[in-house]
C-alpha cells in the first residue's frame, strides 16, 4: 500500500544514518512495520521539533504506509505537533479537578508573563508556547504543568515568575 | 503512604508501602525489599495455577470496570496455538484518578514483577506496557528499570516493551489501546470479538491496568487467603486500593485503604476535609466518568466496588474529585463535557454529535443565555448518548451531566434565571 | 427448514439463515430495511453510525444490526419504541452540523440522508441557535469532489480506499466533531476505481464532477446495461434524463463486479449521445451517397447478397456489437465463403485489488469472447487483406476500419468520419448504439449478460440484429424458412 511522494530537493529526510538504526531497533519490537508509526513519529517529532506533511510522507515511505494513513494517525494525537512550536511547548492542565484548584490563573500567569499571549500562539521571540491541555494525570498535584518533557508540579500563580526565569 | 504526605494510620499499606523510597525504585533495592520473591514463585508454578491463586484472591481490575482479574486471566485459550500478548494499561488519562503514576513513578519493579508474572499466567511472550505520553517523568524511570530488570535477567524468554502514547484519553479503552499499539488511530473496536480471543495484532491478548498488575505479587508473596481477608465491607470487593484524591481538600494525593472504607474518614481524616471556612459540597468517586455524589451520600458511601453503586455512583478508577461550597457546578460539568468533547474518537455518532452540543450547551447557560428548555434537552441528549455507542465514552460526559442536574439543579436554573455572575473564562 | 440454517425472527416474520449471517442481511430476507450508513456488504463492517440499533430480545440493550450474528431463536424488533427513539436520535445527531441544501445538492432524490429521516426523522431542530460546522469543499481527485459540511463520517470512502482498493489514500482526520475525511496534501484520489467512493457515500458529500449539477435524481430514467469498456462485463445501470445519458453507475452482482465499476467505465458514455449520428441509409447512386427508406437500402442489400453468392465474404466487426447481431452478421452469409474477423483495442489492465477476478481489463471490449465463440477470428490483418478481392464485405459498426476492397462494401454503423473508408460503401445502414438496443455480450469468463435499451436510436437508425434480421429473412435464411 506504499504510495511514494516525491521529495522536494531541498528536503533533508529525517531518517537517515544513526535515526535509521535507531528506527531499526524500534522495528524489533512489533511483529508488523505499521505498529512502530507512533515511536517513529516520536522520533520525527524530537529530531524537526514538529511534524510536516512531507515528515509524515517520508514516515509513511519508511514504515510501507501512505501518507494520507500516516496524517490520519497524526491528527488524532494531539501531542504530535502539526505546526512549528515555540522553543518551550508548555502544556496546562485546565480540567476540573485543576481547574478548581485554580488552573486558570495559571494559564493566565504563563500567557502574559511569557509573552505568548493567546493559548496556542508563539511568543514573539519564538521561545513560548501555551497551550490548555485535557487531563495530565496528576490532579492530586494541582496545576500540573508539562514543560517540553520536564513534569512541574503544583504549579500556581506565584511560581510562574520562577519557571519562566529559568526556561528563558 | 499518602504521598506526598505522611502515611496516615488508617491507611493500609501495600502497594504504597515504598512511595516516596528513592531507594525502592533500583532493582537491588526492590530485591532487598523482597522484591522479585513472587515471580520465583510463580515461575515454579503451572501458569494455571498462577491465575487460580489470583481468581481465589478475589481482586479486580483497578482500572475502572471492576472485572475479576483471575476470571480475565482464565478466558485466554487453553491450547496455545498463537502468540499471546500482555497489554499494560499505563495510559492513566480518567480526570481525578493518578495513582498508576505514582506506582511507577515509586515502585517501577512492583509493575514489572506483576507484568512478568501475568505474562506467565497468560503464556504470553510479550508485553506491551503502553504509557500515556504526558507521562515524561515514569517513562524515564521504568524505562530504566526495565534495562536493569533485563539486565538481571528477570524476565526469562517474556520480551517486555514500552510504548508511548501521545495524547488520547481514549486510549486508555482496551480496545483502542491496542490499535494504538498497531499504530492505528486510537479508534476503540466493536466486541465481540474480544481481546482473549482477537485483541492485539489479532491474537489472544488480556489487558491488565498498572495498579492491578502491582497487586499480584503482593498475592503470590502473602497469599489469596490474606488479600481475600482485605474486607471490610462486601466480600466481592477484596483487597487494598490507591485512592487518587484531588480538588478541595486540605491533603490530596493518593492514600490506600482497604477496600470498603468510608469515603467519609478517606475525606476528612486523611485528606484533611475542605480547606478551612469551607464545607463539602459534592465529590465523584471514581474519575469524571462516575455520577457525582451529594454531600450526604459522600459522607454515607463506603468505598468498594458494591458500596458506591449503592449510592448511585461507581468506584470506577477511583479518582475522588471533591468539590466545596465554593466550587461552580455549572462550570465544572461544563469542564467535563469539555474534556469528552476533546476526546471523543468521532467514530459513533451520539458521541462525536453529542459530546459536543452537550458542551455548546452548558456554555451557553454558562454565559447567561441558556433556556428553560435547556436543562430538559441536556437530559435528553444525555439519555440519548447513554448505551448505545462501541464505548462508554459518550456514557461518561453524561454521567456527570445527568447527575449533575438531578443534584444541582438550583444552580443550573440560577443561571437560566441570570442571577449568577457570568465566570471568566481564559479560552 | 433447511438444515444448518439458523432460524429466527424479524418483526415477526420468521427466516432461515445461514450461520453467520448478520441481523441487518437477515433482515434484507425478511423483507425489512433496517436503516443504516457505515454497513455497506461491500466493505468491512465498522459498526460507528449507530442507526442500525434494534432490539433482541434478552439483550440488555439495543444492539446494532450490522454487527450482531444470528442466533438460533433469536427474536428482533425494529419497530419497537425503543429502538425508533434510538434512531431518530442518532438521525437528529447527524443533522444537527447538517447544511441542509438539498435544494442544491446532487445527491437529493437518492439520499439515505433523506430517505430515512423522512421515514423515521422529526420534522424539527432543537439546535437552532448554535453555527454549523464548516469547512471548505475540497478537490480530491479527477473526478471527486468532498463537500465535508454534507459528511456524516460513516467511513465508507476510506475503508473502501483502506480494504477494496488497497491504496488508503482517504482518512479519518482529527477527532471529535471536529473530524472530517482527509487526504494527504502530495497525494490524489486517482485510483482508477476511485470513482466508486461516489456511490458509496450516502450522502451528498462525495460528489462526482462529471454529473455536478447535472440532474436531479428524480428526472432520471435508469436502464439495466453491461459496461462496454473492457471485457470484464460489469453491470451497469445508464441513468439517462431526457434520452441523454448522464451517468453511469454500477449494478451489484456478487459474480462479476460485486459493487462497483471502474472510472474507465464510470466516463465510457459519452459517445453513446453523439450528435453526428447517421440518421438515414444511404445507397450509392454514383459518386453520392442519396438517403433512402429502409425498403430500398435493404433491397439493394439482398440484390448484392443475391448476386454474390457461392463467392468470398468478409466481415469485419466491432467486438463491441451483441451477440444476436454478430450471429446475424455470419448466418447472412450461408452459402458464401466466408471469414469473420474483429480487433481489439488494447490498454493497461487495472485490478481492484481487494476484490479477486475482478479489473479493468486490458481488452477493452466487452463482446471479444462472444464475437469468438461465434466464429469470428482475432486475425484482423489477414481478414482486411482478404477483404480486398472479396466479391462483398461488411463492416459491423467500427466506423474507423481500414477497409480498402474491389468488392461491395456494405457498412452498418452508427458515424461515419468524413475520410472514414467505410464512406466508399455501396449501402450504409445505419444502426443503433448499446444504448438504444437490448442484446447480450458474452464476458471474458464466458458469462452470457443483457443490455436493455436505456433511449430511442436518432432518426431512422435501428439495432443491427434487426437489421440483419431483415436481410437473413429476405435471404430466406431465417430459422422459420428453412
Amino acid at each position: 500500500m506504499t504510495q511514494s511522494v516525491s521529495h522536494g530537493e531541498d528536503y533533508q529526510p529525517v531518517f537517515d544514518g544513526k535515526i535509521m538504526d535507531e528506527l531499526q531497533t524500534v522495528l524489533q519490537r512489533y511483529p508488523t512495520k505499521q505498529a512502530a508509526l507512533l515511536p517513529t513519529l516520536w522520533i520525527a517529532q524530537r529530531e524537526h521539533g514538529w511534524i510536516s506533511d512531507r515528515i509524515m510522507a517520508e514516515v509513511a515511505e519508511v514504515l510501507g504506509l501512505t501518507p494520507a494513513y500516516v496524517k490520519g494517525v497524526v491528527t488524532f494525537y494531539t501531542m504530535y505537533h502539526q505546526h512549528p512550536v515555540g522553543k518551550n511547548f508548555v502544556q496546562v492542565c485546565t480540567t476540573s479537578p485543576c481547574n478548581i484548584c485554580g488552573a486558570e490563573a495559571v494559564m493566565k500567569a504563563l500567557l502574559e508573563q511569557t509573552g505568548a499571549q493567546d493559548a496556542g500562539a508563539t511568543s514573539a521571540d519564538g521561545k513560548w508556547t501555551i497551550v490548555e491541555v485535557e487531563c495530565l494525570g496528576a490532579c492530586g498535584f494541582a496545576t500540573p504543568v508539562l514543560v517540553n518533557d520536564d513534569f512541574l508540579e503544583s504549579v500556581t500563580p506565584e511560581k510562574v515568575p520562577e519557571i519562566v526565569k529559568k526556561y528563558r | 503512604m499518602g504521598y506526598p504526605h505522611k502515611p496516615h494510620p488508617k491507611e493500609t499499606v501495600v502497594l504504597s508501602q515504598h512511595f516516596g523510597d528513592v531507594e525502592a525504585r533500583t532493582h537491588k533495592g526492590w530485591v532487598k525489599r523482597g522484591g522479585y520473591e513472587a515471580l520465583a514463585q510463580a515461575l515454579k508454578l503451572e501458569p494455571a495455577a498462577v491465575t487460580d491463586v489470583v481468581k481465589e484472591s478475589g481482586l479486580r481490575g483497578r482500572g475502572g470496570a471492576g472485572f475479576p482479574t483471575g476470571l480475565k486471566w482464565s478466558f485466554m485459550p487453553k491450547e496455545k496455538k498463537r502468540p499471546h500478548y500482555l497489554c499494560v494499561n499505563a495510559d492513566e488519562s480518567e480526570p481525578g484518578t493518578f495513582k498508576d503514576r505514582e506506582i511507577m513513578r515509586w515502585t517501577p519493579h512492583a509493575l514489572l514483577e506483576g507484568t512478568a508474572i501475568a505474562a506467565h499466567a497468560i503464556r504470553a511472550e510479550v508485553a506491551y506496557i503502553y504509557i500515556r505520553g504526558e507521562f515524561t517523568e515514569p517513562w524515564t524511570i521504568i524505562e530504566r528499570a526495565l534495562a536493569e530488570a533485563n539486565a538481571a535477567g528477570v524476565f526469562g524468554t517474556i520480551k517486555v516493551y514500552l510504548h508511548r502514547g501521545a495524547g488520547a484519553y481514549i486510549c486508555g479503552e482496551e480496545t483502542a489501546l491496542m490499535n494504538s499499539i498497531e499504530g492505528k488511530r486510537g479508534n476503540p473496536r466493536i466486541k465481540p470479538p474480544f481481546p482473549a480471543a482477537a485483541g492485539l495484532f489479532g491474537m489472544p491478548t488480556t489487558i491488565n491496568n498498572v495498579e492491578t498488575l502491582a497487586a499480584v505479587p503482593h498475592i503470590l508473596t502473602r497469599g489469596a487467603a490474606w488479600y481475600k481477608g482485605l474486607c471490610l465491607s462486601n466480600p466481592k470487593s477484596t483487597g487494598t486500593k490507591l485512592f487518587s484524591v484531588c480538588g478541595n481538600v486540605q491533603r490530596p494525593g493518593n492514600y490506600e485503604v482497604t477496600m470498603g472504607f468510608p469515603l467519609k474518614d478517606l475525606l476528612y481524616d486523611m485528606c484533611g476535609g475542605p480547606p478551612a471556612g469551607r464545607t463539602l459540597k459534592a465529590c465523584i468517586p471514581g474519575g469524571s466518568s462516575v455520577p457525582i455524589l451529594t454531600r450526604e451520600e459522600t459522607e454515607a458511601c463506603l468505598l468498594d466496588y458494591e458500596g458506591v453503586v449503592e449510592k448511585g455512583s461507581m468506584l470506577g478508577s477511583g479518582g475522588v474529585i471533591v468539590f466545596d461550597d465554593s466550587a461552580d457546578m455549572v462550570y465544572q460539568i461544563m469542564r467535563l463535557a469539555r474534556f469528552y468533547a476533546h476526546e471523543s474518537c468521532a467514530q459513533c455518532t451520539q458521541c462525536r454529535e453529542g459530546t459536543a452540543w452537550t458542551t455548546k450547551i452548558m456554555e451557553r447557560i454558562l454565559a447567561g443565555q441558556g433556556k428553560t428548555k435547556d436543562l430538559d434537552l441536556l437530559l435528553d441528549l444525555s439519555e440519548n448518548m447513554t448505551g448505545k455507542t462501541i464505548c462508554v465514552l459518550s456514557d461518561s460526559c453524561a454521567a456527570p451531566v445527568v447527575s449533575g442536574i438531578k443534584k444541582f439543579r438550583g444552580e443550573f436554573e440560577a443561571y437560566l434565571a441570570g442571577k449568577r455572575p457570568v465566570p471568566v473564562m481564559v479560552s | 427448514m433447511a438444515d444448518g440454517m439458523i432460524n429466527l425472527t424479524i418483526d415477526g416474520a420468521p427466516v432461515s439463515v445461514p450461520p453467520g449471517t448478520l441481523v441487518i442481511e437477515a433482515a434484507k430476507q425478511a423483507g425489512v430495511l433496517v436503516p443504516h450508513y457505515c454497513y455497506h456488504p461491500g466493505l468491512p463492517v465498522a459498526g460507528v453510525c449507530r442507526m442500525c440499533l434494534v432490539e433482541v430480545e434478552k439483550a440488555p440493550k439495543l444492539q446494532i444490526a450490522c454487527a450482531t450474528t444470528v442466533t438460533e431463536g433469536m427474536v428482533v424488533k425494529t419497530q419497537t419504541a425503543q429502538a425508533k427513539d434510538a434512531r431518530q436520535s442518532v438521525l437528529e445527531f447527524l443533522l444537527i452540523n447538517h447544511p441542509l441544501d438539498c435544494p442544491i445538492c446532487d445527491q437529493a432524490g437518492e439520499c439515505e440522508l433523506q430517505d430515512f429521516v423522512f421515514q423515521e426523522g422529526q420534522a424539527r431542530t432543537r439546535y437552532a441557535e448554535f453555527a454549523k460546522r464548516f469547512n471548505p469543499v475540497e478537490d480530491f481527485g479527477p473526478d471527486v469532489l468532498y463537500v465535508p459540511n454534507r459528511c456524516i463520517l460513516c467511513t465508507r470512502c476510506v475503508r473502501f480506499m483502506e480494504d477494496v482498493a488497497k491504496e488508503p489514500v482517504l482518512n479519518v482526520s482529527e477527532r471529535g466533531d471536529r473530524a472530517f475525511i482527509g487526504i494527504h496534501p502530495e497525494a490524489r484520489l486517482d485510483h482508477p476505481w476511485a470513482g466508486n467512493v461516489v456511490d458509496l457515500c450516502p450522502v451528498g458529500s462525495l460528489l462526482s464532477k462529471d454529473f455536478l449539477h447535472k440532474a436531479r435524481a428524480w428526472e432520471l430514467d435508469k436502464t439495466a446495461s453491461i459496461c462496454t469498456g473492457c471485457s470484464q462485463g460489469c453491470n451497469i445501470t445508464l441513468d439517462t434524463r431526457d434520452e441523454v445519458v448522464v451517468r453511469v453507475r454500477p449494478r451489484p452482482n456478487l459474480e462479476v463486479n460485486r459493487y462497483f465499476i471502474c472510472d474507465h467505465g464510470r466516463m465510457h458514455y459519452k459517445w453513446m449521445n453523439r450528435g453526428d449520428r447517421i440518421e438515414a441509409p444511404l445507397v450509392r447512386a454514383g459518386a453520392e451517397l442519396k438517403a433512402t427508406d429502409w425498403d430500398e437500402a435493404l433491397d439493394r442489400v439482398a440484390a448484392i447478397l443475391r448476386g454474390a453468392e457461392g463467392r468470398t465474404a468478409v466481415a469485419l466487426v466491432s467486438p463491441g456489437a451483441s451477440s444476436e447481431a454478430l450471429a446475424l452478421a455470419k448466418r447472412v452469409f450461408t452459402g458464401f465463403a466466408w471469414t469473420g474477423a474483429f480487433q481489439v483495442v488494447m490498454g493497461e489492465e487495472a485490478p481492484l485489488t481487494g476484490v479477486p477476478d475482478l479489473a479493468l481489463r486490458a481488452e477493452r471490449a466487452p463482446n471479444a469472447k462472444g464475437a469468438e465463440t461465434l466464429g469470428y477470428t482475432r486475425d484482423y490483418a489477414q481478414a482486411l487483406a482478404a477483404a480486398k478481392s472479396a466479391a462483398v464485405v461488411l463492416v459491423l459498426d467500427d466506423p474507423d476500419c481500414a477497409v480498402e476492397t474491389n468488392g461491395t462494401l456494405i457498412y452498418l454503423g452508427t458515424v461515419l468520419g468524413v475520410d472514414a473508408p467505410c464512406r466508399r460503401a455501396d449501402v450504409i445502414l445505419p444502426i443503433a448504439n448499446v444504448a438504444e438496443e437490448e442484446g447480450t455480450f458474452t464476458n471474458r469468463d464466458g458469462r452470457t449478460q443483457r443490455y436493455y435499451q436505456a433511449k430511442p436510436a436518432p432518426g431512422m437508425a435501428q439495432p443491427a440484429a434487426w437489421v440483419l434480421g431483415q436481410l437473413v429473412a429476405a435471404m430466406g435464411l431465417a430459422e422459420a424458412q428453412r
